[in-house]
């Protein structure tokens, strides 16, 4: 592996305040204060002029689909993806076919990620046996076959005595639980948030308050085992205030929110469009405002994706079949520069943060740093550069974005993941 | 005026202007129904297809019959018998009964948006014919015009729709027409099939009938809809009935020339005494009988027609 000299980017690293331009150097894959002469000649030099060197993005929710239903995603596709998108770890759910509740499926997983991905890929482990929110699953075993957390993705779990004894044993394995947060006896056939708009559309409703009482529960939870439940997509005003009341008090909570839900809003879903369908629903301006508030005083911690594929043929639908979720692995850094930096007035170096150290220690991830020493994870962005997204085009298997074919500003030029150009200026380098 | 829509699929998207339109055009049908020779030539050598996959007696044979009288042929197609029950999408199923060659589709279906869905995959008209809890915009257009016969201007008057306003279309087409012709409607109803984002389509939510139905003069019935909500919107039909039917009693708060209306299908004895139903104040029958002018109204101008060439006549040719 050649060394890597990546001269004059504004080098960005949340981590140690580093905000320079400046360059960066890599040998055997790891960050290096300088190079030897030797090494300069022989070294692959990236010109970074204009653009930003900063830690390689995390993404700590991601659906990639395999094993079971490749014809979505894979993790081929989906860590490429994830490649153009500056991203160089990311978390992947497991509500695969069959669900990852047990080691032998993680252990499919991880031979196919050896194989196949392009980037650092971690799986997660089901809470409970089936995802079916009955008994738990063997979460220690899980964790020996090397899963970075516990989580029965969309199907929350609602018993709250299996989900007290989930965090409580899963603590004694330093392993976070991750939840959607949804009391689906709230949500019976909800396709859409409750409000004026589903209202106007005569779509059923889910309710803001179906998140609330879960991420109260939660929080309660976590008071009374002292173990980290890390909440969701956070998409409801309401949740943010709770979060942020319960972090003030010490709570081990933490909270993610999602590109989808600090750009858009339910009122954007007036023809039907399945690409704005997921779950939890787009909300109002209010709880898009309330969400970027969180982000702003550190109640959410971190930006993750909820890349969700689905094929055209699966999301073209009435609205009520049409599957849930989007993909956004390779939209999310231009909907956050855009929506943050350039609308909200966030820093740069602190959106950064949102997307690199900040979810690489909620999910204690060695990721996500530029210090000497560190394993050379680097995205670098033309933070200026106009693009228009071509969903169809993507490294994602899928399609299913509201951002296709939209103008976008900011793009990925080149991803580095340990001291290997994965993605460079378009397009993805050969695994060697 | 002219018409100039391929398509029929929410009321909340047209004009007042086009409303009349679509209103005369009924009233010029309407006279032909009461001759002895029902039909005329609009349509002929014209197929239109109701694609219903969900259950409706009344409105498909409104729009069956309708398609008839304007001597198209007619081609009945429902959930049981379309392939919708092997797997086929929607899209499948429609774009398989336009290379049969159809001129139009007359849709009903459980999902929301679906008719605007089709007429973006068709090249044909669609007609929605009812779609999940949306828009039913005939049933919308014959209620209008059943008041408007009965009460001239609908600008001002006291309209209230009663009964399960979450899950009804019938309630959503009708607040976009009413709300256009300038009446002044009022919802009421238990809070959990009343609820106040409502107010934003620019009508009033109550939960007190007696006030609500003080000096109304129309008060439009909506069936309770067992089959789309969950046990919990309210506790049993018995104290429904007790709450919010319509008795004489309360009829009696109404403006003495006040009509009573239902889209039917009734539940007699539950939002409804048997005896009102039947009353002279009730026009429900009417509603079915202007269901058939409404909708070849309907077939005719989305099939091209203009009103100008059935008006005065009422003879109206292709």
């Amino acid at each position: 592996m050649p060394s890597l000299w990546i001269s004059q980017a504004r080098v960005i690293d949340p981590a140690s305040g580093r905000d320079e331009v400046g360059d960066l150097f890599v040998v055997d894959g790891v960050i290096v204060p300088s190079l030897s002469p030797e090494q300069k000649t022989n070294a692959e030099k990236i010109d970074a002029h204009g653009f930003i060197a900063c830690p390689g993005l995390v993404d700590i929710h991601v659906h990639l689909r395999e094993p079971g239903q490749t014809h979505k995603e894979t993790i081929l596709t989906g860590s490429q993806a994830a490649a153009a998108g500056g991203f160089t770890s990311i978390v992947c759910m497991p509500n695969t076919v069959p669900v990852a509740d047990n080691a032998g499926t993680i252990q499919l997983m991880k031979d196919t990620i050896q194989r196949d991905a392009v980037v650092k890929v971690y799986p997660t482990g089901c809470i409970t046996v089936g995802q079916k929110g009955a008994a738990l699953a063997p979460i220690g075993t899980l964790k020996r076959a090397g899963v970075v957390a516990i989580t029965d993705d969309g199907d929350c779990v609602q018993n709250n005595e299996l989900m007290r004894r989930a965090v409580e044993y899963a603590k004694m394995f330093d392993l976070p639980v991750m939840d959607h947060c949804q009391d689906s006896s709230l949500t019976q056939g909800a396709v859409m948030n409750e409000g004026i708009v589903s209202t106007r559309l005569g779509l059923r409703g889910w309710p803001n308050c179906a998140e609330d009482v879960i991420v109260s529960r939660n929080v309660i939870l976590s008071t009374y085992t002292d173990a980290q439940i890390h909440l969701q997509h956070i998409s409801s005003l309401n949740s943010v205030d709770i979060i942020r009341r319960a972090k003030a008090r010490g709570v081990k909570i933490t909270a993610e929110a999602t590109p989808h839900h600090i750009a858009l809003t339910d009122s954007t879903i007036t023809t039907y469009d399945t690409n704005f369908k997921m779950n939890p629903p787009l909300r109002t301006e209010a709880d898009r405002q309330g969400i970027i508030a969180g982000l702003r005083d550190g109640t959410l911690d971190c930006i993750a994706t909820d890349h969700a594929p689905h094929t055209d043929y699966e999301k073209d639908k009435e609205f009520d079949f049409a599957p849930n979720g989007i993909i956004g692995l390779e939209t999310a850094l231009a909907i956050s520069l855009e929506i943050l930096v350039r609308q909200n007035g966030f820093t740069l170096p602190f959106v950064i943060d949102l997307m690199t150290r900040r979810p690489a220690d909620v999910m204690k991830l060695p990721a996500g740093r530029l210090s000497v020493g560190s394993p050379a994870d680097i995205c670098i962005f033309n933070p200026e550069e106009n693009w228009v997204y071509d969903a169809k085009a993507g490294y994602s298997k899928s399609s299913n974005s509201p951002w296709h074919r939209q103008k976008l500003k900011g793009r990925v030029t080149t991803t580095i993941v340990n001291g290997r150009v994965v993605f460079h200026q378009g397009k993805m380098r050969e695994k060697s | 005026m002219s018409w100039t829509r391929k398509h029929l699929l929410t009321l909340e998207e047209l004009s007042l202007d086009e409303i009349e339109q679509i209103h005369l055009t009924a009233g010029a049908f309407k006279k032909i129904l009461g001759r002895s020779v029902k039909k005329v030539p609009a349509l002929r050598g014209k197929t239109i297809v109701n694609l219903f996959l969900e259950p409706s007696t009344r409105t498909r044979m409104a729009f069956d019959m309708a398609a008839k009288r304007l001597s198209a042929d007619v081609i009945s197609v429902d959930a049981a018998s379309s392939s919708t029950t092997k797997g086929e999408t929607l899209r499948d199923t429609a774009q398989n009964i336009e290379a049969l060659n159809a001129d139009m589709i007359v849709l009903r279906h459980a999902a929301s948006g679906s008719p605007l869905y089709l007429s973006r995959i068709l090249d044909i008209p669609v007609i929605n014919a009812g779609d999940g809890a949306h828009e039913h915009p005939t049933q919308g257009l014959l209620d209008t015009f059943t008041m408007k016969e009965r009460l001239g201007s609908l600008k001002g008057r006291k309209i209230v729709i009663l009964g399960d306003i979450l899950f009804s279309r019938v309630a959503r087409s009708n607040i976009h027409a009413l709300t256009k012709m300038g009446a002044d409607v009022t919802l009421v109803g238990p809070a959990t099939l009343v609820p106040h984002w409502f107010t934003d389509l620019g009508v009033k939510v109550s939960y007190d009938l007696r006030s609500a139905l003080a000096d109304a003069e129309v008060v439009m019935l909506l069936r309770i809809q067992h089959e789309r909500q969950t046990s919990s919107h309210f506790p049993s039909l018995g104290e429904y009935t007790s709450m919010f039917g319509l008795n004489k009693t309360r009829a009696s708060w109404l403006n003495p020339s006040a009509i009573i209306m239902h889209p039917g299908p009734i539940n007699r004895g539950v939002e409804i005494d048997s005896e009102l139903a039947d009353g002279e104040r009730s026009v429900i029958l009417q509603q079915v009988t202007n269901g058939i002018a409404v909708r070849m109204a309907v077939l005719y101008l989305c099939a091209g027609g203009q009103p100008e060439h059935v008006l005065g006549t009422g003879d109206p040719q292709d």
